[in-house]
């Protein structure tokens, strides 16, 4: 499968000079199968000009929760405003609302001018499974994860390459991770050897003590994450909006202090093969 | 080892950071942790015994009612909570792996992680005394 990163900035988009290398734009991810079929992973502001090239009249999105930073340009994403577009969304079970109603909730006044029902797509919500399922020729696995409020990672399998989003997790909230076996690691079985995994990498390790139960890794965190799972290869994703290209870079560097493995840092516009 | 579910997750650690007794066990009946005050209890560190399925919770305890009366698992607290997937509150005498007989008032209460997904229990131990 082939992936592009069209937004790897968390919490908010962060445009402007000090941020054009690894770019501002919030979570999203597009996964092409080698069959051509199409999975987009979260509708972050990357959507919008996703939503500008050439796409099937069939997508599916896969929305991991309902963040603002994950769901903001789904508004703006043009397919949803042609009417031959068939737009599956994906998401969270929740115990009290549909998942309708809670896109529908950021997706009307006051959050946007128009509701909801009034888009010309063909709209068509689904709760994930709790067993794999297909998509477009890709095998996908969604699994809670640490982080407020119903919050999913995926895992995306075509023949035998797997790729592993969790783009907002906390998997060291309370959770000694060093020790514990992996099965008690929220996460684990979604990024186990994966061939790349996209994973929250928010703050320092400075920053992380101040801002427990935030939801987000510490860099440190997301390498001892990725070492746990075995995953082969860590991309860092959830740019903090206030981190400079300059200080991301620092960050990287510091990844590649704490483990061995193949680690990089997530930007708009790369493409990578999985 | 399949992965756990992240509601037991969060239960394991919230059992690991508080000083009250408790025990979890998934929606099997498997006794997957308890934490160190509770050690204390049953008479054995959760290392030592690791997990356990339903049908061997006697080898770490034995439990009875207040008159000395027998209880299988069903009839517990956290027997009731797993079966019947709902809260229940009741005083019982336990005995650890040591002999050691304590009176505890036992708090137990189902793990939904969805409405019509049961995933566990929780089972919180009040000690009101040793037997003599």
């Amino acid at each position: 499968m082939n992936i592009r990163i069209w937004g790897c900035r968390g919490s908010l988009a962060a445009p402007g000079p000090k941020t054009m290398r690894y770019g501002g734009n919030t979570s999203c991810v597009e996964v092409r199968a080698e069959a051509g079929g199409i999975v987009i992973l979260d509708a972050g502001t990357g959507i919008r000009e996703l939503g500008l090239t050439e796409l099937p009249q069939r997508i599916h999105l896969l929305l991991t929760h309902f963040h603002l930073d994950h769901i903001e340009g789904l508004g703006f994403f043009a397919p949803v405003w042609r009417p031959e577009t068939e737009l599956h969304v994906w998401g969270p079970p929740s115990p009290t609302r549909s998942l309708e109603a809670r896109v529908a909730r950021y997706f009307s006044p006051p959050l946007f001018p128009r509701h909801l029902a009034e888009l010309p797509c063909r709209l068509r919500f689904h709760d994930v499974p709790v067993e794999e399922w297909e998509l477009e020729g890709l095998r996908i696995c969604a699994a809670p994860v640490t982080h407020p409020g119903p919050t999913l990672g995926y895992r995306l399998r075509e023949n035998d390459r797997a790729l592993a989003y969790i783009p907002d997790h906390e998997p060291a909230l309370g959770a000694p991770m060093e020790e514990l076996p992996g099965e008690w690691i929220s996460g684990w079985e979604l990024a186990a050897e994966a061939d790349l995994l996209l994973h929250d990498g928010q703050f320092t390790e400075e920053e992380y003590p101040s801002r427990i139960g935030w939801g987000h890794s510490s860099v440190a965190h997301a390498v001892s994450f990725a070492a746990r799972a075995e995953a082969r290869r860590l991309l860092l994703f959830h740019h903090d909006p206030s981190r400079t290209d300059d200080q991301l870079e620092e960050l990287l560097a510091r990844a590649r202090e704490l483990g061995d493995r193949d680690v990089e840092l997530a930007y708009d516009g790369a493409g990578l093969a999985v | 080892m399949p992965q756990k579910n992240l509601v037991l997750i969060i239960a394991r650690e919230f059992a690991s950071l508080i000083a009250t007794p408790m025990l979890v066990a998934d929606g099997d009946g498997n006794l997957v942790f308890f934490n160190e005050p509770a050690e204390d209890i049953l008479g054995r560190t959760f290392s030592e015994s690791a997990e356990m399925p339903a049908s061997r919770w006697g080898e770490l305890f034995t439990v009875h009612d207040l008159e000395g009366k027998p209880l299988s698992l069903e009839q517990m607290p956290a027997g009731i909570a797993l079966r019947e997937g709902r809260p229940v509150h009741g005083p019982i005498q336990i005995t650890s792996l040591e002999g050691v007989r304590r009176e505890l008032e036992v708090t137990a209460f189902p793990l939904f992680a969805h409405p019509d997904e049961q995933v566990g229990i929780i089972a919180i131990f009040w000690e009101r005394g040793r037997v003599e």
